[in-house]
């Protein structure tokens, strides 16, 4: 991933990099509440450090937080923890063809450090994998996606897991009543509303937004996925229509 | 006191980390994904976003909001109108704190 020279070597690791740092600030705010929420859950300095350090998942952690504190079982807390990650699934599901020429560790490695936004990101710069784009050398562009990916997820993987250390040694200045956390929100939504580029996208968003605040008593935060799935197949279904002619990505 | 038992479920979250976020690089069988899905994953980004952003704008404690005075409603509008104004990310942040603060931490929404 980030650590290695080979893919820091291409331009388009800085590219990656200079793309995700705009997001860092946003990104920042929210893992800096979320470390101040592990730490005044009770949670121990080392337990905080450890969980923010390793866990890598904000809405996960976020989940997971009340149930540890309440002492549920393990099981329950885990398979809580892989519903709210249900969406990151999805999102390899996208990434396969992308990253299938590597070996399995670093298939893992990218995906472990591959969250909302480096996934957003990386299928807005490249909508297709090498294989399929038509390229002359499948090879150099498959290094260049590669690299594109290690240079968000460094920006990405360093703010967050920064903002939360931080988070976690100053948790008990920062009263979560400020709502600093705000501001994670809003670097989704400018992501959001960058990737808002054709009809039917807008649609999609919309349907999902909706579908996920009317699904929201589901357990385990299975509103987020199922929204996923009921605005996938609207937008497939409106596509087969043919309904909206301009359903085609905008330049 | 950090507890083993928590540091147990802590490496727990982690491996859930790494199996839902690599869970379809993992086996290396080739198969290709039948041509009507690929094309619906690329409604799924921004799908994904708006299902975890509108609730976290309109809701609180599980419900609806009832009333317009909430600062996350303006803030959000802010935040979106200044994203098409200039096109960048961090303006959204700024534009939408700078709306959402004083109305949250003065009037209280």
């Amino acid at each position: 991933m980030f650590l290695s020279a080979r893919l820091r070597a291409q331009p388009e690791f800085r590219q990656g990099a200079r793309d995700m740092l705009p997001q860092a600030p946003g990104i920042a705010a929210w893992g800096l509440m979320t470390g101040v929420a592990m730490v005044k859950s009770g949670m121990s300095l080392v337990e905080s450090l450890l969980m923010a350090l390793l866990v890598f998942a904000g809405s996960s952690q976020l989940a997971a937080i009340p149930l540890i504190v309440a002492g549920a079982p393990i099981w329950v807390i885990l398979a809580t923890g892989f519903c709210v990650n249900l969406r990151f699934v999805v999102f390899s599901l996208h990434l396969r063809p992308y990253l299938m020429h590597l070996p399995l560790w670093q298939r893992l490695t990218h995906g472990y450090l591959t969250a909302d936004l480096t996934y957003v990101l990386f299928t807005r710069r490249y909508p297709q994998p090498a294989h399929d784009s038509g390229a002359p050398d499948v090879a150099a562009l498959r290094a260049c996606q590669e690299a594109y990916l290690a240079g968000n997820c460094m920006v990405n993987w360093g703010s967050w897991v920064g903002a939360s250390v931080v988070g976690v040694a100053l948790a008990h200045w920062i009263p979560p009543s400020w709502g600093l956390g705000f501001a994670g929100v809003l670097c989704l939504l400018g992501i959001l509303c960058s990737l808002a580029t054709t009809r039917l996208r807008m649609v999609a968003a919309f349907a999902a937004g909706v579908s996920a605040v009317a699904l929201w008593d589901l357990p385990l935060r299975l509103n987020i996925v199922a929204a996923i799935v009921v605005a996938v197949m609207l937008c497939l279904t409106l596509e087969q229509r043919g309904q909206t002619p301009s359903a085609r990505p905008a330049p | 006191m950090t507890d083993p038992w928590t540091i147990e479920v802590i490496l727990g979250l982690a491996c859930v980390t790494v199996l839902a976020r690599g869970f379809f690089f993992i086996s290396s069988r080739p198969w290709r994904l039948p041509h009507w899905a690929e094309r619906g994953l690329q409604y799924a980004p921004i799908a994904a976003l708006a299902a975890v952003v509108l609730p976290e704008v309109v809701m609180s404690q599980g419900q609806l909001i009832a009333t317009w005075q909430d600062a996350r409603l303006y803030a959000a509008a802010a935040g979106a109108a200044a994203y098409f104004w200039r096109r960048d990310v961090l303006i959204t942040i700024l534009a939408g704190m700078a709306v959402y603060l004083p109305l949250h931490l003065l009037l209280g929404w």
